[in-house]
């Protein structure tokens, strides 16, 4: 009969646990598998995905050279990445540049070191490049001005579960408080 | 004469009424989705040099009634969809918690953008008419 009571509650407890916490960033379902890329970091090394296996990955994708989206996005993951405490070394920030002209591994090293010096730049040939972009679905288009040029480019993060898998898009101007919810989320899986 | 007046009174209070319960009803929606769906056979249509437009490069949502995009590739490929790419099968749902308007590149319309109005949720009577006028205009059109 006490059994019989608690069928009530134990339903009510299966119902809060079949909903997993909600998202800021919009969630893919199902997730794929993040594409397998190989450029060169701006650490030096070879910059895979599948290196940053048990991690929580933050994968966006610009230039050293842009003057307002870029700047603001990496601030928003220094942030987030400061406000995570220690929790921050198991989330990698990895920055794909559109723009391999001008952005060597070095050059990407001294810029992203500049907002968090355990963010990671990679680079490669424009056709590595296109294919990484391709395999993402990033758009990135030059903009002549005269002799100099821009980049118009996806301002959006992919969330990369520790499995390797896509599992959310944030679009840009969020703010760090939504980063640090979502990363909470994924590194508690 | 007498009759006409009646008449009158008897329309205008319903008007009056009408408006009353239009404006100070809360809105309520069974789902807050907005959804888009590229359909099976999509991409076949695209190669045969047909003209398939299935998300709009402006779209409304309203906060706390219609506040989440969702987009669905139901085709065999995958698709640029929205802000981005798609695998068969798979779906996307992005929620939004301010109003705003959000600019998104996308390859799939000639502007390569697209552009997502969030407003606000309808919070005076005036903004409720307004809004379900919106809705029934949209609705037949």
């Amino acid at each position: 009969m006490k059994l019989l009571a608690l069928l009530p509650l134990l339903w009510v407890a299966s119902l809060g646990a079949a909903q997993p916490p909600a998202l800021k960033a919009g969630v893919f379902d199902p997730p794929r598998q993040a594409p397998e890329l190989t450029l060169q970091g701006s650490n030096g090394r070879e910059l895979t995905m599948s290196a940053f296996r048990g991690k929580v990955v933050l994968l966006a994708f610009g230039f050293t050279s842009c003057a307002d989206v870029c700047p603001t996005t990496l601030a928003t993951f220094a942030e987030a990445h400061r406000q995570l405490g220690p929790a921050a070394a198991r989330v990698q920030v990895v920055y794909i540049t559109v723009d391999p002209e001008r952005d060597d591994p070095d050059r990407m090293k001294k810029y992203l070191g500049g907002f968090d010096p355990t963010f990671i730049g990679g680079t490669g040939s424009p056709a590595q490049l296109a294919a990484v972009r391709k395999d993402y679905g990033i758009s990135a288009e030059k903009k002549m001005f005269g002799s100099a040029y821009t980049y118009a480019h996806s301002s959006f993060t992919y969330l990369i579960d520790r499995s390797g898998r896509i599992r959310a898009l944030m679009p840009y101007g969020h703010s760090p408080d939504d980063f640090v919810h979502d990363l909470k989320i994924l590194l508690g899986e | 004469m007498r009759g006409a007046s009646w008449v009158l009174v008897v329309v205008g209070a319903g008007v009056v009424g009408a408006l009353a319960w239009v404006g100070f009803t809360p809105i309520h929606s069974a789902s807050r989705d907005q959804i888009f769906e590229i359909p099976k056979g999509t991409w076949t249509r695209r190669m045969a040099g047909n003209k398939v437009e299935i998300l709009p490069d402006h779209i409304r949502l309203t906060l706390g009634i219609r506040d989440i995009l969702v987009l669905k590739n139901r085709d065999d490929v995958p698709q640029i969809f929205g802000p981005t790419l798609m695998m068969p099968g798979q779906s996307f749902r992005l929620p939004f918690e301010q109003a705003a308007e959000y600019q998104f590149a996308c390859t799939a319309h000639a502007s390569g953008q697209m552009t997502i109005v969030v407003e606000p949720h309808p919070q005076t009577p005036w903004a409720r008419i307004r809004w379900r006028v919106r809705e029934l205009i949209h609705h037949f059109s």
